[in-house]
């Protein structure tokens, strides 16, 4: 493994309508490195940047001021790369075609063969346990379904590089347990980088290597927490104490970062 | 759920039982007023009477139907063609679609029907290209802003998914702004096939084909034969009906995924 990181972000901030009287400062001064290989939770009050954040990575959207590296490269760069899967908040399928088709469509545009695609597709619905909706179309599927199917289809093309924005939102917990448990497999097997967006301090602590705390108006870093349990996580990491030790210290962050948006 | 064959009639019958029984119903509450009233023919028919006239003059109708028939079928087919052209077009460039589309929409709204004797005058009086246009004058305005808005008005969390692929803009164009229209175009087109008849028997009163359903419904009316006249203003709206229905099952077969409902 090289140590270059994956992603830099050094001074960026994203000021949306700048110079009108609607001006919402989405980020301030954010300063990240992420390592090869390294999973990095978000976490933080609503409207604290943190899907703005991803959207920076991707390149979806331009910084107003401030420098995005990914891996070496403009995020332009890497984006017409394909260097990265993005699971978007919404699970963005095409009504208009099947769940299968849907989780080909990256396949399709990166011109795999038609039986490379059919095989993949197949094995990823299986892996978020939707091997038998393959033919239905997302109208005829419940959201947490949908949601899974999105996944599925970000991680079709095995990017080495993976931006969840809540991703599991729309789960059952029993369901999101095993989706936790799926996800960490794929990570280690693939030695991707993951970015992952969560509203749950338990999932944030049992995912990740670093947790990255965020507060609001204007949304900031607040803390990042190193998370040194040991892996594979499973599910006894969540009654060890060390693992407690971590949900107490994130929720801590996370109070002061809430209070700050109150006052 | 047990769904033989069956039992999906029986469920097919249900779901039309009450259009079937208003229709009866109607139909007999007419019979019988006329009857009870003594209302004069020339007023309004029996519907037995209606459909008497229709089996006697069936040898006069049956000619006209051609001509007429062709006339809607035709021009719907020339108006969607160039509705579906100039969409494209107007929505590929974004000054232009500014341009033209308060146009398009006030266009939409002038009877436009009006404009036969001018239609007439340009392509002659006697050449069946003229019926065409007048329908395809019709049908267009309602498939160009539909299908318009189709291509244009793509959820932007669709487009971003498909940025974040770096699929090329004829990829964008063909997976997701077409299939995004298709909805909206079959909306425009049921709307357009009704048109297309009432287009076509009205072009049939300015033009001076004598052989036409609509020439016929003026000249029975002219000598107050009105049975014939309501017959075939029958057969004109089952033609209508026929054309929707020909429309609706196309759609059905091409955008299973979605009801037809919406949009
Ligand atoms: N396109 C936009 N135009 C204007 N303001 C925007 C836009 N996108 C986001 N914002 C603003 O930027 C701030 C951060 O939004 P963002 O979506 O990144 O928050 P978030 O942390 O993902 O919130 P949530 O947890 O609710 O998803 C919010 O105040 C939001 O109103
Ligand atoms: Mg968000």
């Amino acid at each position: 493994m090289n140590n270059k990181p994956v992603i830099s972000v050094s001074a960026a901030n994203k000021i949306f309508n700048v110079g009108s009287d609607e001006a919402v400062i989405a980020l301030k001064d954010i300063n990240l490195e992420i390592q090869p290989g390294e999973f990095v939770s978000f976490i933080g009050p609503s409207g604290c940047g943190k899907s703005t954040l991803l959207r920076l990575i991707a390149n979806l959207t331009e910084p107003t001021n401030g420098t995005v590296v990914v891996n070496g490269k403009s995020p332009q760069e890497a984006r017409l790369n394909r260097e990265y899967g993005f699971v978007f908040q919404a699970a963005t399928l095409y009504e208009w075609r099947t769940i299968k088709k849907n989780v080909q469509l990256p396949l399709e545009i990166m011109g795999y063969a038609p039986e490379e695609r059919e095989q993949r597709a197949q094995k990823m619905l299986e892996m978020v346990e939707l091997g038998r909706f393959g033919n239905h179309y997302p109208g005829q599927l419940s959201g947490g379904m949908q949601q899974r199917a999105s996944i599925a289809r970000a991680l079709a093309f095995e990017p080495p590089l993976l931006l969840m924005d809540e991703p599991f939102g729309a789960l059952d917990e029993f369901t999101r347990d095993r989706m936790n448990m799926e996800l960490l497999r794929i990570w280690r097997q693939t030695q991707t980088t993951v970015l992952f967006v969560t509203h749950s301090i338990a999932e944030a602590v049992f995912l990740s290597t670093r947790v990255v705390v965020m507060s609001a108006r204007p949304g900031r870093i607040k803390d990042v927490i190193d998370i040194d349990l040991p892996h594979p996580r499973l599910f006894e990491t969540r009654e060890s104490e060390a693992y407690y030790g971590y949900v107490t210290a994130v929720r801590e962050s996370l109070r002061d970062a809430f209070q700050a948006e109150i006052e | 759920m047990v769904a033989n064959t069956n039992s999906k009639g029986v469920e097919r019958l249900r779901y039309y039982l009450p259009t079937i029984v208003v229709a009866v119903a109607v139909l007999a509450v007419w019979e019988l007023l006329v009857r009870l009233f003594n209302i004069q023919q020339f007023l309004l028919p029996k519907p037995s009477s209606i459909v008497t006239s229709l089996i006697s003059e069936w040898p006069v109708i049956a000619p006209r139907i051609f001509f007429t028939t062709r006339s809607a079928v035709g021009g719907f087919v020339m108006g969607t063609a160039v509705g579906i052209l100039m969409a494209f077009i107007t929505a590929r460039f974004v000054s232009l679609r500014e341009a033209m589309m308060p146009f398009a929409i006030a266009a939409n709204s002038v009877p436009i029907i009006a404009l036969s004797p001018i239609m007439f005058n340009w392509f002659g009086p006697l050449n069946p290209f003229s019926w065409m246009v007048i329908v395809s004058v019709m049908v267009f305005f309602p498939v160009l802003i539909n299908t318009v808005r189709g291509l244009t008005e793509v959820q932007p969390e669709a487009l971003e998914l498909m940025r974040s692929y770096a699929a090329s803009p004829l990829k964008v164009l063909l997976s997701l702004r077409v299939p995004n229209a298709l909805p909206y175009l079959f909306s425009a087109l049921r709307v357009a096939s009704v048109l297309s008849m009432i287009g076509a028997i009205v072009a049939d009163f300015f033009g001076a084909e004598r052989n036409t359903l609509g020439k016929y419904v003026t000249q029975e009316a002219a000598v107050l034969r009105f049975a014939n006249t309501w017959a075939a203003i029958l057969v004109a709206s089952l033609i209508g009906i026929a054309l929707y229905t020909f429309v609706l099952l196309v759609e059905r077969w091409i955008t299973p995924w979605s009801n037809g409902q919406e949009v």
